[in-house]
């Protein structure tokens, strides 16, 4: 059949079995929306108030679910307004197709009205980029950007089509939907080596990042780390993986991670890094991390092994794949002197905060959402002193419940992220946790929710100064906050109201507690201004350049 | 730090280039040289780039170029194994009276005169990159006025690797 470059894209994207794209129309889409206009019974677009809410939402989704995001906006300025949302997706591994519309094919080049080269803007962040010259060439073009997006290490693809490739018709036949390349083979000896360190480890830890979420692998995880009897840790990225109560799960290691479990992977005399690349949050001075312990590395991304730190082991593989085969080859142990002195400097060494009912500490904040959110709720977060207290204090037990960008730290991610998540999960709670700072700068996405009546709560964890910037000025900088006391006097409530969403206000843990179950009942967004002291630190807190031994705990 | 040979057969389409040195910019990997040419294939072009670095740069380059969508195949060539030839034009400051010199030197290195005026001459050179290396030192007791180097391309030596 014949049918217009719009259709076509249409068409393909369906084929993939996206319903749901989230954008913003402009010039240079005018007729991908009109054909969108046509399509709506089985395409869904969601309008988000500003194109980064777009690509952010498209991430969300794609992290809830596991599926390509999807994400459209009109050349120039809509094209640049994703890319903060695309470079988040990068560098978390979130399969992304982004679709730009652009100046006719004979206007390009010429500085045309809302021209931009976004190929070129987003080389770096994504893995692959296509400017889509002829409309014979969509189709495929589409196709291969969904491959691409959701092989191996996951990630953002941009498709730049020009506005009258949109309009031009060819003849179109459907196709199944791609499918991922297959994994990396996994080679045996690999394994065999890799099960025999296990073997022979007396103090074996586990990392874990985000990988395990990508290859779903948290079940064999689960089974690996019980049967050989191996505390675990992970990297922020991979919250969820593991299930947060499972005795053997030591929690997040890291700059805000716990001492014990940082001390676990110090003095460990083996380290298998499942799926994470050991970012300076984590490997905090270069060349000073797990110095104690042989290290093997499975990464699917041949490129990260050695990037960071050097390894003595190494397995390039689908973290699922080396989980399956290495299992059988794993013995049953038992580490209980390990877990003991583990358990030791968890009791002795541990961040241990202080309730206080009167006010709200953002402790007691996290512990009180997770208390009233289910396993399957999710949890989504803007970047600060609140995201590492989420990260901390929320105790996710599910993959794919807690969304964070963790290592591009996009402030104003978690509206956006909440938003697809909730379009992608519309039977789930969804909580997005954010500070003022974060709040404002995507808080205009409140409309979105409220266009769409998304139940998302919004928790502002407002201590009224950009804090975790503050934190670093208290502590190496002589106190000299310099631009982070914006003495702002924003009305969250009237805000809120004034967006046609709820806004509540609390300052109490009881009023907070009261905020949030009624939050949790409405049927529509809600603005829960909670307000914390200026003066919380988030601890335990190594500072950069340092290790685990220079940790501050108060 | 070291120089190495990579080797890159890539797909002939608009943006490739740019896609490696954007690579190149984003990690901070230096580039001494880059050529890029056609093969017998039209449909796959040829990146030949020296590299300035220690191991570390080395196994990046290979394993982040390997990453690229249009990159087909990425190796690294040492010297010894392949064939590395690369070709440099040099303009000196030189009258008639220079020129028996000039040529003399050129004579050693096998180097040509290919053009001269009254004021300058200009010599063709081409060799291993380390014999340009010395040859430019050589020539350098003379004003040179501008030099240019295509930069080393290289073929390997056994029939099996490409």
């Amino acid at each position: 059949m014949k049918l217009n470059g719009s259709q076509i894209l249409i068409e393909t994207l369906l084929e993939q079995g996206t319903d749901t794209i989230f954008g913003y129309p402009g010039g240079a889409v005018l007729n991908i929306y009109d054909e969108l206009y046509k399509y709506s019974d089985r395409m869904r677009h969601v309008l988000t108030a500003h194109e980064q809410g777009a690509s952010h939402a498209a991430d969300g989704y794609a992290r809830a679910t596991g599926k390509v995001g999807v994400c459209l906006a009109t050349s120039g300025p809509g094209a640049t307004n994703l890319v903060t949302g695309i470079a988040t997706a990068y560098m978390d591994s979130i399969p992304m197709v982004a679709i730009t519309g652009n100046v006719g094919t004979a206007l390009i080049g010429r500085d045309s009205f809302q021209e931009v080269y976004i190929a070129g803007i987003t080389m770096p962040i994504t893995k692959h980029n296509f400017v889509v010259r002829k409309v014979e060439e969509l189709a495929d073009t589409v196709r291969l950007a969904f491959e691409i997006a959701m092989s191996g290490r996951p990630g953002p693809v941009l498709i730049d089509i020009p506005k009258d490739v949109t309009a031009a018709v060819c003849e179109f036949e459907h196709k199944p939907a791609v499918q991922p390349r297959p994994h990396p083979q996994i080679q045996h000896e690999q394994i065999k080596k890799m099960a025999d360190m296990i073997n022979a480890s007396e103090r074996p830890v586990i990392f874990f990042g985000g990988g395990v979420i990508i290859s779903g692998a948290s079940e064999l995880l689960e089974q690996l780390i019980h049967r050989a009897d191996i505390p675990a840790c992970h990297a922020m990225m991979g919250i969820g993986a593991l299930k947060c109560d499972d005795p053997l799960n030591m929690g997040m290691i890291g700059m805000h991670g716990w001492v014990s479990a940082g001390r676990a992977a110090d003095k460990a005399d083996l380290l298998i890094a499942l799926g994470t690349r050991f970012s300076d949050r984590v490997a905090t001075k270069m060349g000073d991390f797990a110095t104690s312990a042989k290290i093997v590395q499975v990464d699917i991304d041949a490129a990260e092994v050695n990037k960071n730190i050097e390894v003595d082991h190494n397995v390039i593989g689908d973290a699922r794949d080396v989980l399956e085969a290495v299992l059988p080859l794993v013995d049953h142990a038992d580490h209980t002197p390990w877990k003991e002195q583990i358990a030791t400097w968890k009791k002795r060494m541990d961040y241990c905060p202080k309730d206080d009912d009167s006010v709200i500490r953002p402790h007691q904040l996290m512990k009180k959402i997770d208390e009233l959110l289910d396993d399957d709720d999710i949890v989504a977060t803007d970047v600060g002193q609140h995201q590492m207290w989420a990260a901390q204090f929320t105790g996710r037990q599910k993959p794919r419940t807690f969304l964070s960008s963790g290592g591009l730290g996009t402030m104003g991610y978690g509206y956006g992220a909440a938003i697809g998540a909730q379009i992608a999960c519309p039977n789930r709670k969804v909580v997005h946790i954010t500070g003022d700072g974060s709040f404002h700068m995507n808080l205009q996405e409140m409309c979105t929710a409220v266009s769409y009546n998304l139940p998302v709560v919004t928790v502002v964890v407002n201590n009224s100064v950009l804090g975790m910037v503050r934190q670093w000025q208290t502590s190496f900088y002589g106190h000299r906050y310099s631009n982070t006391d914006p003495h702002r006097k924003t009305d969250f409530v009237k805000l809120a109201e004034a967006f046609g969403a709820k806004g509540m206000r609390c300052t109490t843990l009881a009023e907070f507690d009261a905020a949030m179950r009624e939050a949790l009942q409405t049927n529509g967004p809600v603005i829960i201004d909670a307000v914390v002291d200026k003066d919380e630190r988030v601890l335990p807190f190594i500072p950069a350049g340092e290790t685990i031994n220079n940790v501050v705990i108060d | 730090m070291e120089k190495y040979i990579i080797s890159a057969l890539v797909q002939n389409r608009s943006g490739v280039l740019a896609r490696v040195s954007s690579l190149f910019g984003r990690r901070g990997f230096n580039i001494d040289s880059l050529t890029v040419s056609p093969t017998t294939d039209s449909a796959i072009s040829r990146i030949t780039i020296v590299v300035i670095g220690d191991e570390y740069t080395l196994g990046q380059v290979l394993k982040q170029m390997a990453k690229l969508e249009e990159c087909i195949e990425v190796v690294h060539i040492e010297e010894d194994d392949a064939f590395c030839w690369e070709l440099v034009l040099v303009k000196i400051r030189g009258d008639v009276n220079d020129r028996e010199a000039v040529r003399e030197l050129c004579n050693v290195y096998d180097a040509d005169v290919v053009a001269s005026s009254d004021e300058t001459i200009i010599i063709r050179m081409d060799g291993t990159p380390s014999r340009i290396e010395t040859f430019l030192s050589v020539i350098s007791s003379f004003d040179i006025i501008e030099s240019s180097r295509t930069g080393v391309t290289a073929v390997h030596k056994d029939k099996n690797n490409t």
